[in-house]
């Protein structure tokens, strides 16, 4: 369960202010984020994730006020709860596939990498279709291969959260389709949450509920 | 460590850049070590063997090449002597004297025309073979026998000393008899030969055909043409042909070692050729070598601030790499962060690769400095013959 409640926020260096009176998406939803640029989709996620923190107002994820976290605090609620899939990837195009799946275990310290947690990422790029290509590194894969990999990455430490910024962005649309669909399944399997921005209004009906940024009406 | 696992893939995968920010970090880390290595082992090896040769006569003009030349064999050429000088040290019985030929080459390496008083006075032994008997034979130094492969039985070629002097020193193949244990000082890197094979390498002495028969001669029917055919290899069948042209006494040679009997001999040695109107000078090689090592520390002072000069701006560079390498990875730091790492994290994530680059330097420099010290003499010999 997300809820923002009265929340207010605005970039030091000023533009847009954000306000959300009240928000609430329920728990495995698949939520989409729509809107012109510059209206405060991406800001949206990164105040649910903690990397921005509200001038008033509070953000509950999973029964965690994340506005109220110190830094240290959100930083290991984002290691643990939340998992990102970014439009450019942001793979480590010196790290194989495998090891840009684990790479959450290799940075963050409360995370073990262990035998379970090889096994899973295994099982996600086998689910995923890429598990033949796990020694590989990013740029001898494809473009939809490495969202793959990204999405396995953000599966990996089985987070209740994912929050995809333009996911399919940089995709063609024979591959978006196969790539939201396969974020929908694996999430699905984990019991995770969605909350993705987009742009893609094709998209749209794949969704169980669109937030739209333009007038910031909340349909379902 | 995870951090240092990404430290040795990002290197990796960055190999080229990796290997020369190592090898700069290395030299730069060595390079003051190896000098002073080198200096050391110089200054010993300079005194060493300057504290063991008590007198060097030569023509008088600059000492240090008359040393330099004498004792350790290098290039600096002083002006020939005769084998008079030898004579007058000989016939005054106040010391021995040893003569030193020392103006031909082979190889690269230095050929020492010497009697068999210079073995037992520097105390070289025969690793392998005999020592030279005859005219033609030479013992190889230990180092240049290793470095080019030769033993008992081979032979090898003087060096021309003027490729275009038709009325030149030609070349004289030399037999290898013996080869000399290894000492670590220059002898290791010279070949020696009685001083008269070099006089015959010089073209003072000579073997050839005979001018005339028998038969002819009793026929009257002397003839010589310019077709006599002069040996360039001496061997039992020609070596009695071999003659020398002129008085012993005015033979050139380069230097004499002398070693009084006793001090009160060198003394009086000494006096004797302190005027300086007479052509031939005695000095004390360890007075002029101390005066050398003294010089080549105040150069050497100079060259350790050339050296912080050039390590300064080469760990300049580094750094720039470094900073430019940390900017590079800036997106990876942003999605390190994002994901839920901490900025301890991040920093050793870029602390990690220093680390490793600092590292693989600090071992690449010690094992240059191990080379260096663990060939130190050899290296330390070479130059000093250079």
């Amino acid at each position: 369960m997300i809820e923002l409640r009265d929340v207010s926020f605005a970039y030091p260096r000023g533009g847009f202010r954000l306000s959300v009176p009240e928000l609430s998406i329920a728990e495995g939803a698949r939520v989409a984020v729509v809107g012109p640029s510059g209206t405060g989709k991406t800001t949206l996620l990164n105040l649910v994730a903690g990397l921005a923190v509200p001038e008033r107002g509070t953000v509950r994820v999973g029964g965690v006020q994340v506005s109220e976290l110190s830094e240290t605090q959100r930083r290991s609620f984002r290691a643990h709860r939340i998992g990102f899939v970014f439009q450019n990837f942001a793979l480590m195009d010196y790290l194989p596939a495998r090891e840009n799946i684990l790479y959450p275990y290799r940075i963050v310290r409360g995370l073990r990498l262990d035998a379970e947690a090889r096994a899973r990422a295994a099982s996600l790029a086998e689910a995923c279709g890429i598990a033949g290509k796990l020694d590989r590194r990013p740029n001898a894969l494809s473009q939809g291969e490495q969202q793959r990999v990204a999405i396995c990455r953000a599966l990996v430490t089985q987070p209740g959260l994912i929050l995809a910024d333009e996911a399919t962005g940089n995709l063609d649309p024979e591959t978006k389709t196969v790539i939201l669909d396969l974020l929908f399944e694996r999430a699905a399997d984990a019991g995770a949450t969605i909350l993705a921005v987009t742009h893609d209004h094709e998209l749209l009906p794949r969704f169980d509920r669109v937030i739209d940024f333009a007038d910031l009406r909340i349909t379902t | 460590m995870n951090a240092f696992h990404l430290a040795f893939a990002h290197l990796r995968w960055t190999w080229g850049r990796s290997l020369v920010l190592i090898l700069v970090g290395a030299l730069i880390l060595a390079v003051p070590l190896v000098s002073q290595t080198l200096l050391r082992g110089s200054e010993e090896a300079l005194t060493r063997r300057a504290e063991a040769t008590p007198l060097v006569m030569g023509s008088r003009g600059s000492q240090l090449d008359l040393v330099m030349n004498a004792v350790y064999f290098s290039k600096d050429r002083a002006e020939p002597i005769t084998m008079a000088a030898n004579e007058a040290v000989w016939n005054s019985d106040l010391g021995l004297p040893i003569p030193l030929h020392t103006a031909f080459e082979t190889n690269g390496a230095r050929i020492v025309g010497t009697s068999l008083d210079y073995f037992d006075f520097r105390e070289l032994d025969m690793a392998e073979g005999r020592m030279f008997a005859v005219l033609g034979e030479a013992v190889m130094g230990a180092a240049v026998a290793e470095r080019l492969g030769l033993e008992p039985g081979d032979a090898v070629v003087t060096s021309p000393q003027n490729l275009f002097d038709l009325d030149g020193v030609y070349p004289l193949e030399l037999g290898i008899v013996g080869v000399l244990a290894p000492t670590g000082t220059p002898d290791d890197e010279a070949v020696f030969a009685d001083v008269k094979t070099t006089w015959v390498i010089a073209g003072i002495g000579h073997g050839h055909e005979d001018v005339i028969t028998a038969e002819e001669a009793e026929a009257g029917n002397v003839t010589a043409n310019a077709a006599l055919a002069e040996y360039n290899r001496i061997t039992e069948d020609n070596i009695d042909s071999f003659h020398f042209h002129g008085a012993p006494e005015t033979f050139p040679i380069s230097a004499l070692i002398v070693d009084p009997y006793d001090e009160r001999s060198g003394t009086i040695l000494r006096g004797r050729y302190l005027d300086a109107s007479n052509p031939l000078q005695v000095v004390l090689p360890e007075e002029i070598v101390a005066g050398l090592v003294d010089r080549i520390f105040r150069i050497a002072t100079l060259l350790d601030a050339v050296t912080l000069i050039i390590g300064v701006a080469a760990g300049g560079a580094i750094a720039l790499a470094l900073f430019l390498s940390w900017r590079l990875r800036a997106p990876e730091m942003a999605t390190a962060w994002r994901l839920g790492a901490g900025r301890g994290t991040i920093l050793a994530l870029a602390g990690a690769e220093v680390v490793v680059l600092l590292a693989a330097s600090l071992c690449l420099a010690a094992l240059i400095v191990l080379g260096v010290q663990s060939s130190g003499e050899t290296i330390v010999s070479w130059l000093l013959a250079l």
